[in-house]
């Protein structure tokens, strides 16, 4: 159906394509709705990574306790997808394939590394989510392809913790700058593993690879983590809106995932 | 197209366009009128309705989306004529609305929240109607009226799932 008509596209929860469509900001010809398909709603932990598949509903993986145990920064980053009630419809895969570096769960994706499985007639691709999102709101989904699966990477260290910060108008909404951070810790409370994302700042979010990196073999100290940050935010260009100047955004980054590393440390040196 | 829809325990048939909202149908083919339209891009949330219980808002699902699914509306909370129910009483005796614009709304957002969790807390009370925007109270007597109703239903031992 969907090669068929190049204006079609798929609808599973519609919290994001509704609005667009009420906005005429989308017009699609035909809507292809997945929302029940059997077999495209689960959470599966095959040890390695927890496959969620792409209608699974936000407000399921918000309370499901493999997600809880296996990825703790998407549970934490849950409670701040949309609202109650657009949770209750809103699906995982609808987000990730909306590409909206705004949104908390494309901003997990990049940020842990997950891998995307999308099928198109037949045939199943995978990519990496680093190289899925494109632009804003653009991704490298073909347009006669419907996303199956997002695969989450879990940590196997067990000292491992999150922290998530973001700034918005109304609590819930949109971000305009947002922070993800998990990092594992050795029994001395030294950083062995880390990962760090800004979301909404950028067109994409943004994985700090330079930061996970000198924060390694070292433990929670402020100004450094500072320098670290700004270093590798010093270069990149920052989006504008009505609400946030791009300055700001770049200034509140900082500020945020300074915030979200310090939590994610404070997080996994409370584990034993 | 024709849809099949549960609404308040009601079967109803309606003859809709695919393209037509929950909403629209509740509002404009079942004289359903408790649903109100407000922003219509999903922001405001004053068209929320419950679907399986759980809050959502109505004018990001379309009509033939709802075939199947068990919709309660603000019309069908009350346990009978002329009786509201506590979340309604509540909101009747703390001020909880001014308007009465966004009240419906908030009302079934709160019987989502109070059928699961009887003895929320404030900010739990705050998150669940998060999503709802009310331009006349300032959410005090909202969130007042929804504490009261919690532990009105929890001294009767009501729950709200069943009026």
């Amino acid at each position: 159906m969907l090669a068929a008509d190049d204006g079609a596209r798929v609808i599973a929860g519609g919290q994001t394509l509704v609005p667009l469509m009420a906005m005429r900001l989308a017009r699609p010809s035909r809507l292809i709705d997945i929302a029940r398909i059997p077999g495209l709603a689960y959470i599966r932990d095959e040890a390695q990574h927890i496959a969620i598949g792409a209608t699974t509903r936000q407000c399921v993986v918000e309370s499901d306790a493999v997600v809880r145990a296996k990825l703790p920064l998407l549970a934490k980053v849950m409670p701040f997808v949309g609202h109650t009630a657009t949770r209750a419809r809103g699906t995982v895969g609808g987000s990730i394939v909306n590409g909206d570096s705004a949104a908390e769960i494309v901003l997990v994706a990049v940020t842990l590394g997950a891998t995307l499985v999308w099928r198109e007639s037949g045939n199943s691709n995978a990519i990496a989510a680093t190289d899925f999102f494109l632009g804003p709101m653009v991704t490298a989904l073909p347009l006669t392809a419907c996303l199956a699966e997002a695969r989450f990477p879990v940590w196997s260290e067990v000292r491992t913790g999150v922290g998530f910060h973001e700034i918005n108008a109304r609590q819930s909404d949109f971000a305009s700058v947002s922070a993800a951070a998990q990092i594992a810790l050795d029994s001395e409370g030294r950083c062995i593993r880390a990962a760090i994302g800004v979301g909404a700042a950028t067109a994409v979010p943004l994985r700090l690879d330079t930061v996970a990196e000198e924060l390694k073999g070292q433990r929670y100290e402020e100004g450094a983590v500072r320098k670290s940050l700004s270093a590798a935010l010093n270069d990149i260009e920052t989006m504008a809106d009505l609400h946030a100047s791009a300055a700001y955004r770049k200034r509140v980054a900082l500020t945020m995932a300074v915030r979200a590393i310090a939590d994610a440390y404070e997080d996994a040196a409370r584990r034993p | 197209m024709k849809v099949e829809l549960d609404i308040n325990r009601q079967r109803h048939t309606a003859d809709v366009e695919p393209r037509m909202s929950l909403l629209d149908c509740l509002r404009d083919k079942l004289l359903l009128k408790g649903a109100h339209a407000g922003c219509e891009h999903g922001v405001c949330g004053a068209c929320t309705v419950l679907v399986d219980g759980a809050a959502v808002r109505s004018c990001l699902m379309f009509a033939v989306q709802a075939d199947g699914y068990a919709i309660t509306t603000i019309e069908g909370l009350s346990p009978g004529p002329g009786e509201l129910s506590p979340l309604q009483d509540a909101f009747c005796e703390t001020h909880g609305m001014q308007c009465g614009y966004c009240t419906p709304a908030m009302i079934l957002a709160a019987h989502a929240l109070l059928s699961k969790n009887t003895s929320p807390t404030r900010e739990e009370i705050v998150d669940a109607i998060s999503g709802n925007i009310c331009r006349c109270t300032g959410y005090a007597q909202i969130v007042e009226a929804i504490a009261l109703a919690g532990e009105r239903m929890r001294g009767q031992n009501i729950k709200a799932d069943q009026p």
